[in-house]
């Protein structure tokens, strides 16, 4: 299997404060790894260099290599651009912008100047099809898409990022800001997106974890613990930390 | 006292002050509307005023005053908006910062007659503009910058960091960002603020008084070349409006029927400024909900 994203011996500083502490981690090209741990273990930090969105707060010194497909994302001739439309976000608390559904979702390729409607449309539908609420939003396009449901909001903001055709989607906690039907939803709505994309997931939830992921790995204090495929994590882990960690003992 | 009886005492006492509050607002306006109206008519809205003689009307100082909140809000609403994004999108805060609004806050502070001479000295002195709707203007963006400044900052401010994250995540730059999203989101709330110093800047006399002048020479409302003098496009010709029109009658109108000029000018002043508030909420309202409800 191709390695799609490497990152090698990854430090992040908050001020002084080390919240990464040397991370080696490698992702395979398809399918869905959960990064858990417990709160304060920097899993989100870690997801957030993966695009370069730390560099929006300030005092974040980053050391070490990100490669993406063999490029090293953190290099000076990185563009910021094409980099986070290659890998799209989407966040804990959906995001729709004030707009309606189709501008929303349409909005990424028209700031890249596509003007042609007959494409924009087919996009718009393809990607609202793939984040699986086409059917709970196709008569009313031209509608705030803050008028919709969390879980509906969240899946928009998934087919938001689907337009612009992203390799690697990472996603903060997109479910704990929603109620547990919208939930598996989303759940249903990754699975299915894990054969076109490479996913990255921050989960709290360590059952969703086990439901959809094919890799995890756990985070505590800064570090990796372990990485490995997700039935070996939850049944057979190699590390006594994630077994107490999956266990409930602690967490 | 029991907590209940104290509680009671606690509302009855808000509700009397709050009542009086309105007592007096509507007491005052009533009277200004009341006393005014009988004197409001299409003539008296569209012909000129008379010095000497009765049946003058303030068609020329109401003209005037909407034609210089047009100018002064050409003028100020790109800088406020400028400033208000610089200093809540890219402004650092440090002790610049910091100097840059404590600035914004001492100027919006500052008395408007102050502000007048200021411009007086500034613009028809200095620059030699001469009493002029011009000079008004800039003084008057003077007075109104800071208001302007601070709301659209608020406004701002109020939209969700989460947007802005949604933006860069997209791969918009942090100005796409801000022009395509954050500025649109907050656009009911900007709305809000500028058509509330509309109202400001509609009923402001003192500043006026020693900058756009106090006389209004006959216009000719067939000539919309603003380079001839009798056009009332004319940004160069003195302007009184009808601020300063009502503090003239008062202080030396020497036409018969001041006093119901006075009143009728008064009223429609203060109407004027109601519609503005008025309609501030509804297209306020009315954007916000088609932002969000569709």
């Amino acid at each position: 299997m191709t390695k799609i994203l490497e990152t090698h011996d990854l430090h992040v500083y908050y001020g002084q404060h080390e919240a990464l502490k040397g991370i080696d981690l490698s992702f395979e090209e398809g399918g869905i790894t959960a990064l858990i741990g417990p709160s304060g273990s920097s899993k989100s930090t870690y997801l957030r260099t993966l695009n370069r969105m730390n560099d929006l707060i300030p005092n974040v010194t980053v050391t070490g290599t990100i490669k993406f497909r063999d490029q090293n994302i953190y290099a000076p001739q990185t563009d910021l651009v094409t980099l986070r439309k290659e890998i799209g976000m989407v966040f804990q608390q959906p995001n729709p912008f004030p707009f309606s559904i189709y501008d929303n979702v349409a909005f990424g390729l028209k700031l890249a100047g596509e003007k042609n409607h007959e494409r924009l449309d087919q996009v718009v539908e393809t990607s609202l099809k793939q984040a699986a609420v086409w059917d709970e939003v196709k008569d009313h396009l031209h509608e705030s898409a803050l008028s919709l449901s969390g879980g509906q909001q969240q899946r928009v903001c998934i087919a938001r990022v689907l337009a612009v055709s992203p390799q690697i989607i990472l996603l903060d906690e997109p479910t704990s800001a929603l109620d547990p039907i919208s939930s598996s939803q989303i759940e249903t709505t990754l699975l299915k997106l894990r054969t076109d994309y490479t996913i990255i997931t921050v989960t709290h939830n360590l059952q969703q974890a086990s439901r959809i992921s094919d890799r995890t790995a756990f985070f505590m204090n800064g570090e990796v613990i372990e990485m490995d495929d997700t039935k070996k994590i939850f049944m057979n882990p190699a590390r006594k930390e994630t077994e107490d960690y999956i266990s409930g003992r602690f967490g | 006292m029991s907590p209940k009886t104290s509680n009671q005492i606690a509302i009855s006492m808000l509700y009397v002050i709050a009542s009086t509050i309105v007592v007096i607002l509507a007491a005052l306006l009533g009277y200004i509307i009341i006393s005014g109206l009988p004197a409001i008519s299409w003539h008296f809205l569209t012909s000129p005023a008379r010095a000497f003689t009765s049946g003058g009307g303030v068609g020329i100082q109401l003209f005037n005053s909407f034609y210089l909140l047009i100018l002064t809000m050409l003028i100020s609403f790109p800088i406020a908006l400028g400033a208000g994004i610089y200093l809540n999108e890219y402004a650092k805060q440090n002790w610049v910062t910091a100097l840059v609004r404590s600035a914004i806050e001492i100027l919006s502070s500052l008395p408007s007659v102050v502000v007048g001479l200021f411009g007086f000295l500034i613009f028809v002195v200095q620059f030699g503009f001469g009493f002029s709707i011009l000079s008004g203007a800039f003084a008057l963006t003077f007075f109104n910058l800071p208001l302007l400044t601070r709301s659209i900052e608020e406004a701002l401010a109020a939209v969700p960091d989460a947007q802005r994250e949604g933006g860069l995540a997209l791969g918009l730059s942090k100005w796409e960002t801000v022009l395509h999203i954050i500025v649109p989101a907050a656009l009911p709330a900007i709305l809000t603020g500028v058509i509330l110093s509309a109202g400001r800047i509609f009923g402001e006399a003192a500043a006026l008084i020693f900058t756009a002048g106090q006389s209004a020479p006959a216009l000719n409302f067939t000539d919309w070349n603003p380079f001839n003098m009798a056009s009332p496009l004319n940004p160069m010709r003195p302007a009184e409006t009808l601020a300063v029109h009502i503090w003239k009658i008062n202080s030396e109108g020497i036409m018969p029927d001041a006093k119901a000029i006075s009143s009728g000018a008064s009223a429609v002043l203060v109407i004027s400024v109601l519609g503005f508030n008025l309609l501030a909420r509804f297209v306020g309202h009315r954007l916000f909900k088609r932002l969000t409800a569709g």
